[in-house]
């Protein structure tokens, strides 16, 4: 589904990736762990096209397609999403209103139609019970006001309306107390399936005891620079990064 | 001949057709005003005041002062003009002549009519010596000319403890079957005691032909009165309007005026507030969207006379192309305002970089036991937001229009027609040239 190769991104001409190698099949969960500053965020975002970083070398390949100079909006319409460490607040204009908003745009972007009143409707209901959403939390200003957990529920509650074939969550762990944390992990496993796939960016093992990760990775200084399997993030909870520098 | 000599002739030939009240006694006013404006003349940049906006462009035309043609518009023409969803009254005039078709007055109660026949009979003669041209800044030579020239506008009366049960609409249209016509409108609002009101006010012209509209409105708020008031100014880029409105308040009252800007040439609001008693509110908000060589300036005061008021104020304005804002606000805390609570809030953004705002709060405060606040920030949309948004797939342009819509929104919430509210909104969606995509 996913295929880096090679990436090399600056910001404000200082490197920060420094040729990244990840492959991501359908169905599989990703870990990318790693110290502060090591380019966990700047990965994320890059896959996600912001436009502040510059690729200079290297491809992120999204089902065969080289998303290139593609711009944000369009890898969303592909179906790239990105759930953020930082939602931005929208006075004015509500959670419904905005998911409705979202929708519509890609679905436009892939020859659909406006999905019907009533089964966006419907959608929203069954996804709001899914994450356990209160209705009228819907009805708030987006991210107005939210607490941090409301914030990051308000992301999972996005991704799950969007269906998003391949999901980035930037640090979605933190700033979550234990029982929202497992709201938003159970949010993350059930909308899990074969056809999609899931890069969790995080600092701490804590969050991939509820999502257990295919492969973890550790990024150190714009590199990865050791892969396995989900017995390594454990390792790392134990001794640390210094080893593997 | 330029447009000043033109008036003062004009205003010595025509002076008897102006006004004819039985006593002379707004005759006396009108001279005095005239008096005034002959010996000042029109502001130029080098009054303080009016620094960053200068008149020349639009004093440069040959206004016809007193328009011949009475010309009448049908509903179904300019119905989009209207708040026509909601029940209302309405005073509207064609060319500033009073259009009895198109308007819904009334004297049941409380008045809702015109300004000239206040002046003119006697029964009102009261009101007149007590409220007319009691308020409206004599020093300031244009609302002197208003108050010289004005032959017609809205004349409000609410008596104690009464609320107008709905919104009233003052329209002035301009039809441009004569070109270069100078407009001056006069409004006298007086709200009694526990008394409520609500009034919309728009000034258009339905075509391309210039217009200049001299405006002045006097608001009067009694003690625990209630006065929304709602300026819609998104007239055509060959129509200028500078309106001045005094508001008197007396103790506990709460009054507000709401200005929208978004078009027009150029726009200058002149908003001043006085608190004659304890516990009064006046809250003063605004949006400005303009873009183009448009111009838009907001002078306001706020003056504090007595202790235990508030005032608050907030301006949002969204610039694009080349266009150009203004705000002056101005707080003044006299000595005896103790336990004042002044808010006051200007917040910018310029889409492009060649539009330009001109920001300067004023705050005078003479009494020591206050909280006063001024914000001002000038900005450009916040690329991380913009990436927020485009990340759930929401395209470039898009995103920018629901950026400034948030960012304009706090304003926005302070109506309190939700009719007027969505069509503001509405008129915010076309100005940013999208649309929301949604119902608000």
């Amino acid at each position: 589904m996913l295929e880096i190769k090679n990436l090399h991104a600056n910001i404000d001409d200082k490197e920060i990736l420094k040729g990244i190698n990840l492959s991501v099949k359908a169905g599989e969960v990703h870990a990318i762990m790693g110290p502060n500053g090591s380019g966990k965020s700047t990965l994320s975002s890059v896959i996600a096209g912001k436009e502040d970083y510059e690729v200079t070398e290297g491809q992120v390949i999204l089902n065969g397609e080289d998303l290139d100079d593609m711009a944000p909006e369009d890898r969303a319409h592909k179906g790239i999403f990105l759930s953020f460490q930082y939602p931005i607040e929208i006075p004015g204009v509500s959670v419904t209103n905005f998911i409705k908003t979202a929708i519509n745009e890609t679905r436009k972007a892939n020859g659909l139609n406006e999905l019907p009143a009533k089964d966006m409707l419907q959608k929203i209901k069954k996804t709001a019970e899914l994450l356990e959403i209160d209705r009228k939390f819907l009805s708030r200003s987006l991210n107005e006001g939210f607490s941090g957990g409301e914030k990051k529920r308000n992301e999972i509650f996005q991704m799950a309306m969007l269906e998003p074939k391949l999901a980035i969550l930037d640090e979605t762990d933190s700033g979550l107390d234990i029982d929202a944390l497992k709201v938003v992990a159970n949010g993350v496993n059930k909308l899990k399936s074969k056809d999609n796939a899931v890069i969790l960016i995080t600092h701490y093992q804590r969050l991939l005891e509820y999502i257990v990760p295919d492969f973890v990775h550790v990024l150190h200084d714009g590199k990865i620079v050791k892969s396995g399997g989900k017995e390594l993030a454990l390792e790392l909870e134990e001794k640390g990064y210094d080893w593997l520098k | 001949m330029d447009l000043k000599e033109k008036l003062i002739t004009s205003f010595l030939v025509y002076e008897d057709k102006i006004s004819a009240d039985a006593d002379g006694k707004v005759q006396d006013i009108r001279s005095e005003a005239f008096n005034r404006f002959e010996k000042q003349g029109f502001p130029t940049k080098k009054d303080e005041e009016w620094k960053y906006t200068s008149l020349k462009s639009v004093l440069k035309h040959d206004y016809k002062i007193f328009p011949k043609i009475e010309s009448a518009i049908e509903f179904k023409n300019v119905k989009n003009y209207f708040l026509h969803e909601i029940d209302s009254y309405k005073i509207v005039f064609v060319d500033g002549v009073y259009s009895s078709f198109l308007s819904e007055t009334t004297h049941d109660g409380f008045d809702i009519c015109l300004l000239s026949a206040a002046l003119s009979k006697p029964k009102y003669k009261m009101v007149i010596d007590h409220y007319f041209n009691t308020i409206a800044r004599k020093e300031d030579s244009i609302t002197s000319l208003n108050t010289a020239f004005s032959k017609e506008g809205a004349y409000i009366n609410v008596p104690k403890n009464t609320v107008v049960p709905k919104p009233v609409q003052i329209i002035h249209f301009s039809t441009g079957i004569e070109t270069d016509v100078l407009l001056q409108p006069r409004n006298l609002i007086v709200v009694g005691e526990n008394s409520h009101v609500q009034i919309v006010e728009r000034h258009q012209s339905l075509n391309e032909n210039v217009v200049l509209t001299n405006s002045v409105t006097e608001i009067f708020a009694g003690k625990r009165a209630i006065v929304d008031y709602y300026k819609i100014q998104n007239d055509r880029k060959t129509a200028s309007l500078i309106d001045s409105t005094y508001v008197k308040q007396l103790q506990q009252s709460v009054a507000s005026v709401n200005t929208f800007s978004f078009g027009g040439s150029l726009t200058r609001n002149n908003l001043e507030f006085y608190q004659e008693g304890e516990h009064i509110t006046s809250n003063l908000n605004g949006i400005t969207i303009i873009e183009d060589k448009q111009l838009v300036d907001n002078h306001t005061l706020v003056n504090h006379k007595f202790p235990n008021c508030e005032s608050h104020e907030l301006y949002k304005g969204i610039y694009f192309d080349s266009s150009t804002g203004v705000f002056n606000g101005k707080v003044i805390v006299d000595k005896e305002a103790q336990k004042t609570n002044a808010f006051q809030q200007n917040d910018n953004i310029l889409i492009d970089d060649k539009a330009s705002i001109n920001a300067k709060p004023q705050l005078e405060i003479f009494a020591d036991d206050v909280k006063c606040s001024h914000g001002c920030t000038i900005g450009q949309l916040d690329e991380d937001s913009l990436f927020y948004l485009r990340s759930r797939g929401i395209p470039k342009k898009e995103a920018n229009a629901l950026l400034l819509y948030a960012f304009a929104n706090d304003a926005l919430q302070k109506i309190k027609i939700p009719e007027l509210k969505t069509r503001i909104t509405k008129i915010i969606a076309q100005k940013l040239d999208v649309s929301l995509g949604f119902d608000v």
